[in-house]
Protein backbone atom coordinates (compact mmCIF):
# COMPACT_ATOMS: atom_id res chain seq x y z
CA UNK A 1 0.00 0.00 0.00
CA UNK A 2 0.86 3.29 -0.48
CA UNK A 3 1.38 6.44 2.34
CA UNK A 4 2.38 9.43 2.68
CA UNK A 5 6.00 10.16 3.93
CA UNK A 6 8.34 13.32 4.18
CA UNK A 7 5.96 14.91 0.96
CA UNK A 8 6.45 12.03 -1.70
CA UNK A 9 4.63 8.88 -1.60
CA UNK A 10 5.99 5.61 -0.58
CA UNK A 11 5.34 1.66 -0.72
CA UNK A 12 4.83 -0.06 2.95
CA UNK A 13 3.57 -3.00 3.89
CA UNK A 14 1.13 -3.68 6.83
CA UNK A 15 4.03 -2.91 9.18
CA UNK A 16 4.98 0.07 7.84
CA UNK A 17 8.35 -1.50 6.42
CA UNK A 18 9.26 0.38 2.79
CA UNK A 19 8.64 -2.02 0.17
CA UNK A 20 10.93 -0.64 -2.53
CA UNK A 21 14.31 0.60 -1.68
CA UNK A 22 14.44 2.93 -4.33
CA UNK A 23 12.21 5.23 -2.58
CA UNK A 24 14.11 5.61 0.63
CA UNK A 25 15.54 8.94 1.12
CA UNK A 26 17.10 10.70 4.11
CA UNK A 27 13.93 12.49 4.37
CA UNK A 28 11.73 9.34 4.67
CA UNK A 29 14.41 8.14 7.20
CA UNK A 30 13.59 11.47 9.40
CA UNK A 31 9.99 10.73 8.85
CA UNK A 32 9.79 6.86 10.14
CA UNK A 33 12.16 8.11 12.70
CA UNK A 34 9.77 10.70 14.15
CA UNK A 35 7.21 7.94 14.15
CA UNK A 36 9.09 5.81 16.32
CA UNK A 37 10.30 9.06 18.96
CA UNK A 38 13.54 8.60 17.92
CA UNK A 39 15.81 11.92 17.10
CA UNK A 40 18.72 10.60 14.57
CA UNK A 41 21.81 11.95 15.76
CA UNK A 42 25.22 11.06 13.49
CA UNK A 43 25.85 7.54 15.36
CA UNK A 44 22.39 6.80 14.04
CA UNK A 45 23.01 7.42 10.51
CA UNK A 46 26.57 5.13 10.84
CA UNK A 47 24.35 2.28 12.02
CA UNK A 48 21.97 3.33 8.93
CA UNK A 49 24.33 3.03 6.37
CA UNK A 50 25.71 -0.37 7.93
CA UNK A 51 22.46 -2.05 7.78
CA UNK A 52 21.69 -0.87 4.07
CA UNK A 53 25.35 -2.17 3.12
CA UNK A 54 24.36 -5.19 4.62
CA UNK A 55 21.40 -5.37 3.25
CA UNK A 56 22.89 -4.52 0.07
CA UNK A 57 25.55 -7.83 0.78
CA UNK A 58 22.28 -9.99 1.15
CA UNK A 59 23.94 -10.96 4.50
CA UNK A 60 21.19 -11.95 7.11
CA UNK A 61 20.99 -9.31 9.99
CA UNK A 62 20.96 -10.34 14.18
CA UNK A 63 21.28 -8.53 16.97
CA UNK A 64 24.48 -11.21 17.81
CA UNK A 65 25.93 -9.85 14.05
CA UNK A 66 25.54 -6.32 14.61
CA UNK A 67 27.04 -6.63 17.99
CA UNK A 68 30.12 -8.43 16.26
CA UNK A 69 29.96 -5.55 13.67
CA UNK A 70 32.52 -2.91 15.12
CA UNK A 71 30.01 -0.08 14.35
CA UNK A 72 28.23 -0.40 17.80
CA UNK A 73 27.85 -3.09 20.43
CA UNK A 74 24.41 -4.20 21.79
CA UNK A 75 24.14 -2.15 24.29
CA UNK A 76 24.21 0.98 22.45
CA UNK A 77 22.20 -0.74 19.65
CA UNK A 78 19.61 -0.28 22.04
CA UNK A 79 20.23 3.19 23.50
CA UNK A 80 20.13 4.49 20.12
CA UNK A 81 16.48 2.26 19.12
CA UNK A 82 15.66 1.65 22.15
CA UNK A 83 13.12 -1.43 23.18
CA UNK A 84 13.30 -3.61 19.57
CA UNK A 85 16.27 -1.83 18.15
CA UNK A 86 16.70 -4.20 15.01
CA UNK A 87 13.17 -3.67 13.98
CA UNK A 88 13.21 0.07 14.57
CA UNK A 89 16.51 0.62 12.82
CA UNK A 90 15.83 -1.52 10.12
CA UNK A 91 12.52 0.30 9.51
CA UNK A 92 14.33 3.44 9.27
CA UNK A 93 16.85 2.29 7.10
CA UNK A 94 14.13 1.57 4.60
CA UNK A 95 15.01 -2.24 4.02
CA UNK A 96 13.32 -5.53 5.24
CA UNK A 97 12.27 -6.20 9.29
CA UNK A 98 14.64 -9.56 9.07
CA UNK A 99 13.28 -12.74 9.40
CA UNK A 100 13.92 -14.68 12.16
CA UNK A 101 15.40 -17.91 11.40
CA UNK A 102 13.37 -20.99 12.37
CA UNK B 1 38.04 -47.47 -4.91
CA UNK B 2 36.84 -43.68 -4.25
CA UNK B 3 35.96 -42.89 -0.51
CA UNK B 4 32.96 -41.01 0.75
CA UNK B 5 33.23 -39.80 3.93
CA UNK B 6 30.84 -38.90 6.66
CA UNK B 7 31.43 -36.45 9.99
CA UNK B 8 28.97 -37.28 12.58
CA UNK B 9 27.01 -40.39 13.05
CA UNK B 10 24.03 -38.80 14.49
CA UNK B 11 20.62 -38.66 13.20
CA UNK B 12 21.68 -37.10 9.89
CA UNK B 13 24.51 -38.85 9.04
CA UNK B 14 23.35 -42.21 10.36
CA UNK B 15 20.49 -41.74 7.76
CA UNK B 16 22.96 -40.87 5.19
CA UNK B 17 25.20 -43.66 5.82
CA UNK B 18 21.94 -45.96 5.40
CA UNK B 19 21.00 -44.65 2.52
CA UNK B 20 24.03 -44.86 0.07
CA UNK B 21 24.85 -48.15 1.41
CA UNK B 22 22.11 -48.96 -0.01
CA UNK B 23 22.61 -46.74 -3.32
CA UNK B 24 26.38 -47.58 -3.93
CA UNK B 25 28.13 -50.61 -5.60
CA UNK B 26 30.44 -51.54 -2.51
CA UNK B 27 33.54 -52.37 -4.94
CA UNK B 28 33.69 -48.71 -6.64
CA UNK B 29 32.99 -46.71 -3.27
CA UNK B 30 33.99 -47.14 0.23
CA UNK B 31 31.70 -45.45 3.05
CA UNK B 32 33.21 -44.24 5.95
CA UNK B 33 31.69 -42.41 9.24
CA UNK B 34 33.57 -41.08 11.82
CA UNK B 35 32.05 -40.23 14.95
CA UNK B 36 33.62 -39.81 18.87
CA UNK B 37 30.36 -40.92 20.85
CA UNK B 38 29.87 -44.10 21.68
CA UNK B 39 25.67 -43.38 22.20
CA UNK B 40 23.02 -42.37 19.65
CA UNK B 41 20.45 -40.22 21.39
CA UNK B 42 17.50 -39.70 20.03
CA UNK B 43 17.02 -35.74 21.17
CA UNK B 44 13.80 -35.54 20.87
CA UNK B 45 13.63 -37.20 23.58
CA UNK B 46 15.20 -34.60 26.01
CA UNK B 47 12.05 -32.68 26.27
CA UNK B 48 10.13 -35.73 28.33
CA UNK B 49 13.14 -36.77 30.42
CA UNK B 50 12.37 -33.81 32.64
CA UNK B 51 8.98 -34.59 32.95
CA UNK B 52 9.50 -38.48 33.82
CA UNK B 53 7.75 -39.45 31.02
CA UNK B 54 10.42 -40.71 29.14
CA UNK B 55 13.42 -42.76 31.10
CA UNK B 56 17.18 -42.54 30.13
CA UNK B 57 17.02 -46.14 28.46
CA UNK B 58 14.50 -44.66 26.15
CA UNK B 59 16.81 -41.91 24.61
CA UNK B 60 20.16 -43.84 24.66
CA UNK B 61 21.24 -46.41 22.28
CA UNK B 62 25.05 -47.64 20.89
CA UNK B 63 25.52 -45.43 18.25
CA UNK B 64 27.06 -48.43 16.41
CA UNK B 65 23.53 -50.54 16.12
CA UNK B 66 22.52 -48.17 13.48
CA UNK B 67 25.13 -47.90 11.28
CA UNK B 68 24.98 -50.07 8.10
CA UNK B 69 27.18 -53.47 7.68
CA UNK B 70 29.91 -52.81 5.18
CA UNK B 71 30.45 -48.91 6.38
CA UNK B 72 33.38 -48.04 8.10
CA UNK B 73 32.84 -46.53 11.83
CA UNK B 74 35.83 -44.75 12.62
CA UNK B 75 35.24 -43.94 16.60
CA UNK B 76 37.90 -41.26 16.67
CA UNK B 77 37.88 -37.54 17.57
CA UNK B 78 38.00 -34.83 14.69
CA UNK B 79 40.87 -32.52 14.75
CA UNK B 80 40.59 -30.67 11.31
CA UNK B 81 39.10 -31.20 8.34
CA UNK B 82 41.75 -29.67 5.29
CA UNK B 83 39.57 -29.31 1.83
CA UNK B 84 42.25 -28.03 -0.12
CA UNK B 85 43.82 -31.54 0.19
CA UNK B 86 40.86 -33.90 0.86
CA UNK B 87 41.74 -35.10 3.86
CA UNK B 88 40.75 -35.29 7.52
CA UNK B 89 43.28 -35.39 10.34
CA UNK B 90 42.33 -37.25 13.54
CA UNK B 91 43.18 -36.22 17.07
CA UNK B 92 45.73 -39.78 17.18
CA UNK B 93 47.57 -38.15 14.08
CA UNK B 94 45.69 -40.32 11.46
CA UNK B 95 44.81 -39.06 8.41
CA UNK B 96 41.59 -40.10 6.31
CA UNK B 97 42.06 -39.10 2.57
CA UNK B 98 37.89 -38.50 0.68
CA UNK B 99 36.81 -37.88 -2.81
CA UNK B 100 33.35 -36.68 -1.32
CA UNK B 101 32.77 -35.41 2.29
CA UNK B 102 29.02 -35.16 3.64
CA UNK B 103 29.27 -32.70 6.78
CA UNK B 104 26.50 -33.94 9.30
CA UNK B 105 28.53 -32.62 12.67
CA UNK B 106 24.86 -31.10 14.06
CA UNK B 107 24.50 -27.13 16.10
CA UNK B 108 25.37 -28.31 20.74
CA UNK B 109 24.42 -25.43 23.36
CA UNK B 110 26.73 -22.90 23.95
CA UNK B 111 25.87 -21.51 27.36
CA UNK B 112 29.42 -19.70 27.56
CA UNK B 113 28.16 -17.33 24.75
CA UNK B 114 26.02 -15.72 27.92
CA UNK B 115 27.48 -13.19 30.40
CA UNK B 116 26.79 -15.19 33.84
CA UNK B 117 24.69 -18.12 32.28
CA UNK B 118 27.24 -20.58 33.35
CA UNK B 119 27.40 -19.75 36.59
CA UNK B 120 26.81 -20.64 40.11
CA UNK B 121 23.37 -21.44 39.31
CA UNK B 122 23.99 -23.79 36.64
CA UNK B 123 22.43 -27.02 36.88
CA UNK B 124 20.96 -25.67 40.29
CA UNK B 125 18.39 -23.52 39.30
CA UNK B 126 19.80 -22.45 35.96
CA UNK B 127 19.38 -25.52 33.48
CA UNK B 128 19.37 -26.28 29.85
CA UNK B 129 17.21 -29.37 28.38
CA UNK B 130 19.36 -29.50 25.01
CA UNK B 131 21.76 -32.47 26.41
CA UNK B 132 20.84 -35.33 28.25
CA UNK B 133 23.14 -33.97 31.20
CA UNK B 134 20.65 -31.29 31.61
CA UNK B 135 17.43 -32.59 30.56
CA UNK B 136 18.65 -35.35 33.65
CA UNK B 137 19.94 -32.84 36.04
CA UNK B 138 16.67 -30.74 35.32
CA UNK B 139 13.99 -34.03 36.17
CA UNK B 140 15.48 -34.64 39.52
CA UNK B 141 15.35 -30.93 40.03
CA UNK B 142 11.69 -30.76 39.22
CA UNK B 143 10.80 -34.18 41.12
CA UNK B 144 11.16 -32.47 44.72
CA UNK B 145 10.80 -28.65 43.34
CA UNK B 146 8.05 -26.59 45.92
CA UNK B 147 7.19 -24.29 43.15
CA UNK B 148 7.68 -20.54 42.58
CA UNK B 149 8.58 -18.59 39.41
CA UNK B 150 9.22 -20.74 36.46
CA UNK B 151 11.18 -19.08 33.04
CA UNK B 152 11.41 -20.81 30.11
CA UNK B 153 13.89 -19.21 28.28
CA UNK B 154 15.40 -18.59 24.85
CA UNK B 155 18.60 -16.86 24.07
CA UNK B 156 18.61 -16.22 20.26
CA UNK B 157 17.43 -17.85 17.32
CA UNK B 158 18.36 -20.11 15.13
CA UNK B 159 17.93 -23.03 17.47
CA UNK B 160 17.41 -26.62 17.31
CA UNK B 161 13.63 -27.87 17.58
CA UNK B 162 12.30 -24.20 17.57
CA UNK B 163 9.33 -25.16 19.16
CA UNK B 164 10.38 -27.43 21.95
CA UNK B 165 10.44 -24.48 24.34
CA UNK B 166 6.97 -23.69 24.09
CA UNK B 167 6.07 -27.47 24.58
CA UNK B 168 8.43 -27.37 27.60
CA UNK B 169 5.94 -25.18 28.93
CA UNK B 170 2.89 -26.61 28.36
CA UNK B 171 4.13 -30.04 29.45
CA UNK B 172 5.12 -28.18 32.67
CA UNK B 173 1.54 -26.89 33.07
CA UNK B 174 0.75 -29.96 32.73
CA UNK B 175 3.19 -31.82 35.06
CA UNK B 176 2.24 -29.23 37.48
CA UNK B 177 -1.04 -29.80 37.30
CA UNK B 178 -0.61 -33.26 37.61
CA UNK B 179 1.07 -32.70 41.27
CA UNK B 180 -1.56 -30.49 42.15
CA UNK B 181 0.80 -27.74 42.48
CA UNK B 182 0.07 -25.84 39.58
CA UNK B 183 -1.36 -22.63 41.76
CA UNK B 184 2.42 -22.67 43.60
CA UNK B 185 4.06 -22.15 40.25
CA UNK B 186 4.00 -19.17 38.34
CA UNK B 187 5.15 -19.96 34.12
CA UNK B 188 6.84 -17.21 32.13
CA UNK B 189 7.91 -17.85 28.32
CA UNK B 190 10.46 -15.56 27.22
CA UNK B 191 11.62 -15.30 23.89
CA UNK B 192 13.89 -13.12 21.43
CA UNK B 193 10.86 -13.21 18.94
CA UNK B 194 8.21 -10.93 18.89
CA UNK B 195 5.77 -13.67 19.63
CA UNK B 196 5.20 -17.20 20.46
CA UNK B 197 6.85 -18.31 17.14
CA UNK B 198 8.41 -16.94 13.88
CA UNK B 199 5.07 -18.06 11.58
CA UNK B 200 2.28 -15.78 12.14
CA UNK B 201 -0.23 -17.91 11.73
CA UNK B 202 0.90 -20.89 14.70
CA UNK B 203 2.18 -17.65 16.30
CA UNK B 204 -1.88 -16.94 16.81
CA UNK B 205 -2.82 -20.64 17.50
CA UNK B 206 0.27 -20.46 19.69
CA UNK B 207 -0.44 -17.27 22.15
CA UNK B 208 -4.07 -18.08 22.29
CA UNK B 209 -2.85 -21.81 23.86
CA UNK B 210 -0.44 -20.07 26.52
CA UNK B 211 -3.00 -17.81 27.40
CA UNK B 212 -5.60 -20.47 27.76
CA UNK B 213 -2.79 -22.12 30.17
CA UNK B 214 -1.92 -19.44 32.61
CA UNK B 215 1.71 -19.22 30.93
CA UNK B 216 2.59 -15.34 30.44
CA UNK B 217 4.83 -14.18 27.51
CA UNK B 218 7.82 -12.09 27.52
CA UNK B 219 8.59 -11.22 23.83
CA UNK B 220 11.32 -9.13 22.23
CA UNK B 221 13.85 -9.98 25.26
CA UNK B 222 17.94 -9.51 23.83
CA UNK B 223 19.23 -11.65 26.93
CA UNK B 224 22.66 -9.96 28.77
CA UNK B 225 23.20 -11.65 31.46
CA UNK B 226 22.33 -13.86 33.78
CA UNK B 227 22.48 -12.44 37.38
CA UNK B 228 22.97 -15.23 39.53
CA UNK B 229 22.95 -13.82 43.06
CA UNK B 230 20.11 -12.40 42.48
CA UNK B 231 18.38 -14.88 40.36
CA UNK B 232 17.19 -12.70 37.14
CA UNK B 233 17.76 -12.71 33.68
CA UNK B 234 18.68 -9.04 32.32
CA UNK B 235 18.22 -7.84 28.61
CA UNK B 236 20.56 -5.26 26.67
CA UNK B 237 17.55 -2.74 27.31
CA UNK B 238 17.45 -3.39 30.99
CA UNK B 239 14.00 -5.23 30.88
CA UNK B 240 14.56 -8.00 34.09
CA UNK B 241 12.85 -11.08 34.97
CA UNK B 242 13.19 -12.48 38.16
CA UNK B 243 13.15 -16.72 38.43
CA UNK B 244 13.21 -19.72 41.03
CA UNK B 245 14.17 -21.64 38.58
CA UNK B 246 15.39 -20.69 35.12
CA UNK B 247 15.10 -23.45 31.98
CA UNK B 248 16.67 -21.92 28.71
CA UNK B 249 18.16 -23.12 26.08
CA UNK B 250 21.43 -21.35 25.55
CA UNK B 251 22.85 -20.04 22.11
CA UNK B 252 23.32 -22.79 19.78
CA UNK B 253 26.12 -22.97 17.65
CA UNK B 254 27.66 -25.85 15.30
CA UNK B 255 30.65 -27.89 16.23
CA UNK B 256 33.77 -26.33 17.09
CA UNK B 257 35.29 -28.39 14.12
CA UNK B 258 34.41 -26.72 11.66
CA UNK B 259 35.87 -23.26 13.16
CA UNK B 260 39.00 -25.29 13.64
CA UNK B 261 38.73 -26.31 9.82
CA UNK B 262 37.71 -22.50 8.47
CA UNK B 263 34.24 -23.90 7.43
CA UNK B 264 31.96 -22.31 9.53
CA UNK B 265 30.20 -18.69 9.76
CA UNK B 266 30.21 -16.86 13.23
CA UNK B 267 28.20 -19.35 14.58
CA UNK B 268 30.08 -22.41 12.92
CA UNK B 269 27.54 -23.28 10.28
CA UNK B 270 28.46 -24.33 7.03
CA UNK B 271 27.54 -21.96 4.16
CA UNK B 272 25.57 -24.10 2.06
CA UNK B 273 23.28 -23.95 -1.18
CA UNK B 274 19.75 -24.33 0.29
CA UNK B 275 18.07 -25.96 -2.44
CA UNK B 276 21.27 -28.42 -3.60
CA UNK B 277 22.97 -28.87 -0.10
CA UNK B 278 26.20 -28.88 -1.48
CA UNK B 279 28.79 -26.39 0.59
CA UNK B 280 29.06 -23.06 -0.76
CA UNK B 281 32.60 -23.02 -1.00
CA UNK B 282 33.97 -26.70 -1.68
CA UNK B 283 31.90 -28.68 -4.41
CA UNK B 284 32.81 -32.23 -3.27
CA UNK B 285 31.89 -30.93 0.17
CA UNK B 286 27.83 -31.36 1.27
CA UNK B 287 26.22 -30.60 4.41
CA UNK B 288 23.13 -31.99 6.00
CA UNK B 289 21.12 -31.52 9.07
CA UNK B 290 21.81 -28.79 11.69
CA UNK B 291 25.16 -27.83 10.95
CA UNK B 292 24.07 -25.98 7.62
CA UNK B 293 23.20 -22.61 7.05
CA UNK B 294 20.30 -22.74 5.56
CA UNK B 295 17.26 -20.90 6.48
CA UNK B 296 15.05 -24.58 7.78
CA UNK B 297 14.37 -25.92 11.01
CA UNK B 298 17.02 -27.42 12.74
CA UNK B 299 14.87 -30.54 13.11
CA UNK B 300 15.19 -34.26 12.98
CA UNK B 301 12.11 -34.36 9.74
CA UNK B 302 14.22 -31.84 7.82
CA UNK B 303 17.23 -33.93 8.35
CA UNK B 304 14.94 -36.82 6.75
CA UNK B 305 13.84 -34.50 4.42
CA UNK B 306 16.82 -33.64 3.35
CA UNK B 307 18.44 -37.35 2.93
CA UNK B 308 16.25 -38.31 0.80
CA UNK B 309 17.60 -35.18 -1.96
CA UNK B 310 21.00 -35.35 -1.17
CA UNK B 311 21.23 -38.83 -1.73
CA UNK B 312 20.04 -38.28 -4.91
CA UNK B 313 22.27 -35.40 -5.52
CA UNK B 314 25.46 -37.27 -4.50
CA UNK B 315 24.93 -40.11 -6.97
CA UNK B 316 24.26 -37.34 -9.69
CA UNK B 317 27.52 -35.32 -8.66
CA UNK B 318 29.35 -39.09 -8.97
CA UNK B 319 28.10 -38.92 -12.32
CA UNK B 320 28.54 -35.62 -13.31
CA UNK B 321 25.19 -34.54 -13.68
CA UNK B 322 24.23 -30.86 -12.51
CA UNK B 323 22.69 -31.30 -9.11
CA UNK B 324 18.78 -30.59 -8.90
CA UNK B 325 17.42 -27.89 -6.49
CA UNK B 326 15.27 -29.53 -5.27
CA UNK B 327 14.92 -28.88 -1.39
CA UNK B 328 12.60 -26.89 -0.33
CA UNK B 329 12.93 -26.16 3.56
CA UNK B 330 10.01 -29.10 4.42
CA UNK B 331 9.73 -29.04 7.66
CA UNK B 332 7.16 -31.60 9.95
CA UNK B 333 6.75 -30.85 13.67
CA UNK B 334 4.56 -31.97 16.55
CA UNK B 335 4.00 -30.09 18.95
CA UNK B 336 3.03 -31.48 22.07
CA UNK B 337 0.66 -29.08 24.15
CA UNK B 338 0.07 -31.06 27.23
CA UNK B 339 -2.50 -32.96 28.98
CA UNK B 340 -2.23 -36.14 26.38
CA UNK B 341 -2.49 -33.56 23.25
CA UNK B 342 -0.37 -32.07 20.56
CA UNK B 343 -0.54 -30.26 17.42
CA UNK B 344 1.28 -30.87 14.41
CA UNK B 345 2.58 -28.20 11.49
CA UNK B 346 4.11 -29.04 8.16
CA UNK B 347 6.17 -26.27 6.34
CA UNK B 348 8.75 -24.95 4.28
CA UNK B 349 10.91 -21.85 2.95
CA UNK B 350 7.93 -20.65 1.54
CA UNK B 351 4.76 -21.61 3.19
CA UNK B 352 4.23 -21.31 6.78
CA UNK B 353 2.44 -23.85 8.81
CA UNK B 354 -1.29 -23.35 7.88
CA UNK B 355 -4.43 -25.77 9.05
CA UNK B 356 -5.38 -28.60 6.65
CA UNK B 357 -5.49 -32.51 7.09
CA UNK B 358 -1.75 -34.87 7.14
CA UNK B 359 -0.67 -36.88 5.39
CA UNK B 360 -4.02 -37.46 3.01
CA UNK B 361 -5.29 -34.14 1.51
CA UNK B 362 -9.36 -33.81 3.29
CA UNK B 363 -8.33 -37.38 5.17
CA UNK B 364 -6.26 -36.68 8.03
CA UNK B 365 -6.02 -38.70 10.30
CA UNK B 366 -3.72 -36.02 11.72
CA UNK B 367 -4.82 -32.21 11.66
CA UNK B 368 -2.67 -29.77 11.08
CA UNK B 369 -2.27 -26.80 13.33
CA UNK B 370 -5.00 -28.21 16.01
CA UNK B 371 -5.04 -29.88 19.10
CA UNK B 372 -6.12 -33.45 19.03
CA UNK B 373 -5.22 -36.72 20.97
CA UNK B 374 -4.12 -38.40 17.42
CA UNK B 375 -1.05 -35.33 17.05
CA UNK B 376 -0.07 -36.77 20.12
CA UNK B 377 0.33 -40.46 19.68
CA UNK B 378 1.73 -39.84 16.50
CA UNK B 379 4.29 -37.92 18.81
CA UNK B 380 5.29 -40.90 21.08
CA UNK B 381 4.83 -43.07 18.29
CA UNK B 382 7.51 -41.21 16.33
CA UNK B 383 10.26 -42.71 18.36
CA UNK B 384 9.46 -45.86 17.48
CA UNK B 385 9.53 -45.01 13.56
CA UNK B 386 13.07 -42.82 14.41
CA UNK B 387 14.47 -45.93 16.19
CA UNK B 388 13.33 -48.50 13.34
CA UNK B 389 13.01 -46.62 9.99
CA UNK B 390 14.27 -43.03 10.22
CA UNK B 391 17.89 -43.77 10.90
CA UNK B 392 17.51 -46.90 8.25
CA UNK B 393 17.05 -44.46 5.94
CA UNK B 394 13.32 -46.38 5.21
CA UNK B 395 11.05 -44.36 3.10
CA UNK B 396 8.28 -43.03 5.58
CA UNK B 397 4.99 -43.83 3.72
CA UNK B 398 2.57 -40.93 2.62
CA UNK B 399 5.13 -38.35 3.36
CA UNK B 400 7.07 -36.88 1.42
CA UNK B 401 10.67 -35.03 0.88
CA UNK B 402 9.00 -31.99 -0.20
CA UNK B 403 6.08 -30.50 0.97
CA UNK B 404 2.84 -31.33 -0.29
CA UNK B 405 -0.06 -28.30 -0.78
CA UNK B 406 -3.39 -30.13 -1.45
CA UNK B 407 -5.32 -30.78 1.64
CA UNK B 408 -3.61 -27.10 3.48
CA UNK B 409 -5.41 -24.01 3.85
CA UNK B 410 -3.42 -21.22 2.60
CA UNK B 411 -5.62 -18.13 2.06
Amino acid sequence: METQLANTTVDVNEEGYLTNFAQWTPAVAEAIAKDLNITLTPRHWEVIQYLQNEYKNESPLSIRKIGKSGVVDIKEFYQLFPNAPLKAATKIAGIPKPASCI
Amino acid sequence: MKKIVILGAGTAGTMMANHLKHELKHDEWDITIIDERKEHHYQPGYLFLPFDIYAPEDIIKSITEFIPKGVHFINKRIEKVVPTSNTIQLADGDTIAYDILIIATGAKIAPEETEGMKGTEWHQSVFDFYTFEGALALRNKLRDWKGGRLVVHITEMPIKCPVAPLEFSFLADSYFKHKNMRDKVQITFVTPLSGAFTKPKSTEALEHLLQEKHIDIVSDFAIQEVDNANKKIIDYSGKEVPFDLLVTVPTNKGDELMARSGLGDDLNYVPTNRATLQSKNYENIFVIGDASNIPASKAGSVAHFEAEILTENILRYMKDEPLKEKFDGHANCFIETGNGKALLIDFNYTHEPVEGSFPFPGVGPLRLLKESRMNHMGKLAFRWIYWNMLLKGTHIPFVSATMQEAGKYFD
